[in-house]
Formats: C-alpha cells, structure tokens, sequence
C-alpha cells in the first residue's frame, strides 16, 4: 500500500527505507532517490530554500504517481516522503523508496515516480541568494525525462 | 461562489492567495474565467497574458482552459512545478 508524506520535519532515510521491508520476507530489491538543496544553482549561490506546496492537492498528485506506478511495474511497495517549508543547503527535500521482488521493477519505477513528481505534484522553490529571493523556474529536460515514459 | 486559490509566483504577482467569488454569467469554462479575472486590472491581465504559463487544477485535479467550472468548484492558479 503505497504511503505518501508532506512534512515541515526533516526525515531519516535509513527508517523510511526500513519501512518498505520491516515484517516480510517477498522484497528482493528496493530502490531509492533522495533529493537535496544544492548550494549553487544557475551560477548563483544558494543560501536557502523554500518550497511552498498546495495542500489536499499534493497529496492527491502524489498517490494518483505511485498507483500509476504500481499498475505499471510489479512492485510490492511504493514510499514518497517530500518536505516543505524552510530548507537549507545540504537538507534532504525528498525521498522515493520503491520495493519489488526484482531490482528491474524497483530502478524503473523509482525513476518514473521522481520524473512524475517533478513535473506533475504541485510544489515550488523559491531560493534565497546574495542577489535576493527568486522562484525557480521549470526546466524543459524535466518534461523530457517524464514525457519518455509515454 | 467558486473559491480561487493562487500559489506561488502567481499569488505574489497578485497579492492573492484564496477568495471566494460568485460565479459570473455565462463563466462555464476556465477560459471564461480567467478572461474574466483578466478585467480586473493591469496586475491582473499582466499574469494571466496570452503565453504567460500558468497552471490550473480544478478541484485539486490537473485541469486546462477548456475545463468546464461550476459553483462550488476550487479553482487553483499556479506556476509551472518545481518539486523534487
């Protein structure tokens, strides 16, 4: 049953991670991506970061990702663990966790979820520089990469 | 009354993060909608010009201009994503 969490707290991965295995013995693989706050992006420094998100709607977004994922891949679980609020440079934003009895299912799918997520769930960065505060802007490659799976 | 909700760079281009706002006639689609909110004034025809991106979800659904509105609805205006 895919599980999905948006929280201001930080979170540790070895436990999340831990979740997708913990009282069964049908996982053979598990895949995972963490995301960070760089501390430069587009030849600037990067001193913070927000990410602001749309509240019923993210979540929404992303459990309708990882059913879509589970109907495309044999996995046995899904885990998406995505933060909000103030960050810093370092800080992990998000974590995608994807079990399966094989590593195939679990690489794919664990990479379909973060080119989904990134295109797809309502969230917006807004990083703090020495020039001030700017929006990220999209990038087209993160349409490419969720258009291949098409 | 549909409520509106706007995010990010469009709610601080707007100075708006949520009102409710009766439905006016003949408004069906996201399209007439936002010709509508287009009326009220530069700051507003300035972030939803013609080839400005935005994004609109339709009660928490992905949505486009043709999506019909209705009252009742929650209409959400935003930019492009950047999660991840």
């Amino acid at each position: 049953m895919p599980r999905v969490r948006v929280q201001a707290e930080a979170f540790d991965i070895g436990r999340e991670l831990e979740s997708l295995t913990v009282g069964r013995n049908d996982v053979g693989a598990v895949a995972s991506f963490t995301g960070l706050v760089r501390a430069a992006n587009d030849g600037a420094a990067v001193t913070a970061m927000t990410l602001e998100h749309y509240p019923g709607m993210t979540e929404l977004a992303l459990e309708a990702i990882c059913a879509q994922a589970m109907a495309r891949w044999d996995l046995l679980d899904v885990l998406i663990v995505h933060r909000v609020g103030p960050l810093l440079p370092g800080d992990r934003i998000v974590l995608v966790g994807v079990s399966s009895a094989h590593r195939g299912d679990a690489f794919a799918a664990c990479e379909f979820v973060m080119d989904y997520l990134k295109t797809r769930a309502p969230f917006w960065k807004k990083e703090s520089t020495r020039e001030g505060e700017r929006w990220v802007e999209a990038r087209v490659s993160d349409e490419d990469a969720a258009a291949r799976w098409e | 009354m549909v409520t509106l909700l706007y995010f990010a760079s469009l709610r601080e281009r707007l100075g708006a993060s949520r009102e409710h706002l009766p439905l006016p006639a003949g408004t069906a689609t996201v399209e007439r909608l936002v010709d509508h909110l287009r009326t009220r004034g530069t700051r507003w025809s300035d972030a939803f010009a013609p080839g400005r991106t935005w994004r609109v979800a339709v009660n928490r659904q992905m949505a486009d201009p043709a999506t019909p509105v209705k009252p009742g609805d929650e209409v959400a205006f935003f930019p492009p994503v950047t999660g991840g």
